[in-house]
């Protein structure tokens, strides 16, 4: 029992410890971000290999949300005769849960993890220690510009996510079972507010982007420079970040759409 | 005799409980070249470390240049290394840039030359190391030995009062190692600096150094000019330079009795 007990306290200590440490990292990447907008070339090359190196997973994730949003969504909706709302649940869906969620997890998962893994092995290679011997500050140089990336990527990504997602739920609501065009279109339009839906929306993709990239540039930073340990440190990043989308997202979803 | 450029008073440090340094002090005079030896985990990197401002010592100070660099803020000690230059064991070359934008690396952070003198000044270091021709290369397509000489043109990219060297001569054929052995030596001389070299190849040391620092344990066992150093009669430095398996640094690690191990007893 006293070992359980022990481990629970330390497992809570090493938690808020780590909680410390980030939060301390954040202010550090805000400090230090004035090159990142200086010196464009550097977030604009990470803006590149975050954002449209994610694009094909994307695009193609969106497309296959929305066939399945379409075929499932059809198949309860016309239930009740109300087929022709295909267009408003599928925009609804997309626009202020699964674009901002499902693009985030993805970005994570593509983008999140590659992030860590090349900051780990600047680590491990010592490369953040001979930048740092040549007085160039790692996080102004190497961390901020990535975390920059991923802030401004994400919400775009999730943007493009959603769209192709909607066009999807056109090709399988209106091309293929034949749903009313105009319909499928007037609906969604009357349906979907900007502020109150897409905004909202939007919001969500911008906190999950600070989110994502500032776990995967801490948990590159903070590896063990070791093989396992930056392999540990992407696996982190993947995890961490899952969590925290989905834990924020019920935070935010609880202040945003309370009816 | 003028101030020497690095001192080191009394210098204590450690990692969490493991004592590393043990009370050292040494001196690095202007325009010499210095060998710190000693065995693998005796705290020649730690002393790096502590030079370039990389740890802080538990107690005693560690001087550059006139400066405490313990007691330097951050824009002093970014100010002060960009007067260092540290070569890493194996290179730390920035491996998303070729050869030249590596070489141009410092200057371009620190300099507001123009790129013409930039792309002259990068070719004249690389040509100081030979490696002219590899300007275009990437670092995954070079051997160890030209990655080592690429990271030596990067080190003096800056004109550097000191250089420092971790392990310089560590996984290099004979041929590259006899290489970048000259090249310490005769950059210290051509750029007027002053060199620290951590290394345990002896008998490499022994020709292009000035002077040479021991460490064993945490403490400095020995010193002395390379003469000095081939004709001492320290239990110490003689299994040092002989090579030699036992002796002071004994070839077994400290363990209980092998009788009573071999005969079930604990190791």
């Amino acid at each position: 029992m006293g070992g359980v007990l022990r481990k629970l306290g330390s497992l809570a200590i090493n938690g808020v410890w780590r909680l410390g440490f980030i939060t301390r990292f954040f202010w550090m990447i805000l400090l230090y971000s004035g090159q990142s907008f200086t010196r464009l070339h550097l977030t604009l090359r990470e803006l590149y290999f975050s954002g449209v190196m994610s694009l094909l997973i994307i695009l193609v994730s969106g497309l296959f949300v929305g066939l399945v949003l379409g075929l499932q969504g059809y198949e309860t909706l016309q239930r009740y005769g109300a087929s022709e709302s295909l267009g408003t649940l599928v925009a609804l869906s997309l626009v202020r849960e699964l674009g901002p969620v499902v693009a985030g997890l993805l970005f994570a998962s593509r983008a999140g993890s590659a992030v860590t893994a090349e900051i780990g092995l600047m680590k491990v290679t010592e490369q953040l220690k001979a930048m740092d011997m040549m007085a160039v500050s790692p996080i102004a140089r190497v961390v901020a510009p990535r975390f920059w990336g991923g802030v401004i990527s994400m919400p775009l990504l999730a943007a493009l996510f959603s769209a192709m997602g909607v066009f999807g739920g056109w090709l399988i609501g209106v091309v293929a079972i034949g749903v009313d065009d105009g319909a499928f279109w007037a609906q969604m339009q009357a349906a979907v507010d900007f502020r109150y839906d897409v905004l909202n929306g939007v919001i969500k993709s911008c906190v999950f982007g600070v989110a994502v990239a500032l776990i995967a540039v801490f948990e590159g930073y903070d590896c063990v420079p070791t093989a396992e340990g930056v392999s540990r440190a992407i696996t982190r990043t993947v995890v961490s970040s899952a969590l925290a989308i989905l834990a924020l997202d019920f935070v935010m979803t609880s202040f945003m759409f309370r009816g | 005799m003028s101030e020497p450029l690095v001192r080191l008073e009394n210098v204590r440090f450690a990692y969490g409980e493991r004592a590393i340094l043990r009370d050292i002090s040494l001196s690095i005079p202007r325009g010499k070249v210095v060998a710190i030896m000693g065995g693998s985990g005796c705290g020649k990197t730690t002393l790096l470390r502590l030079i370039g401002g990389q740890e802080k010592a538990r107690s005693g100070r560690v001087i550059v240049d006139g400066q405490d660099v313990a007691g330097l803020g951050r824009d002093a000690l970014y100010a002060l290394r960009r007067r260092m230059g540290m070569l890493f064991q194996f290179g730390a070359l920035f491996t998303d840039m070729s050869v030249f934008d590596n070489v141009a690396f410092p200057l371009r952070e620190h300099t507001e030359l123009s790129p013409e003198l930039i792309n002259d000044l990068v070719l004249m270091k690389l040509h100081a190391v030979g490696l002219r021709g590899a300007a275009r290369l990437m670092p995954a397509e070079l051997s160890g030995g030209m990655a080592r000489r690429v990271a030596l043109a990067r080190t003096i990219a800056l004109d550097p009062m000191l250089l420092m060297y971790d392990e310089p001569f560590t996984g290099l054929d004979p041929i590259s190692l006899g290489v970048i052995g000259q090249l310490i030596r005769r950059l210290n001389d051509a750029l007027g600096a002053s060199s620290v070299i951590v290394t345990h190849d002896i008998q490499e040391s022994l020709q292009i150094v000035d002077y040479i620092y021991f460490i064993s344990e945490g403490r400095v066992v020995a010193e002395g000019t390379p003469d000095d150093i081939r004709n001492t009669s320290d239990p110490f430095v003689h299994q040092f330079v002989h090579a030699e398996a036992d002796g002071p640094v004994p070839f077994q690690y400290p363990a209980g009795d092998y009788a009573t191990a071999l005969t079930g007893g604990a190791a």
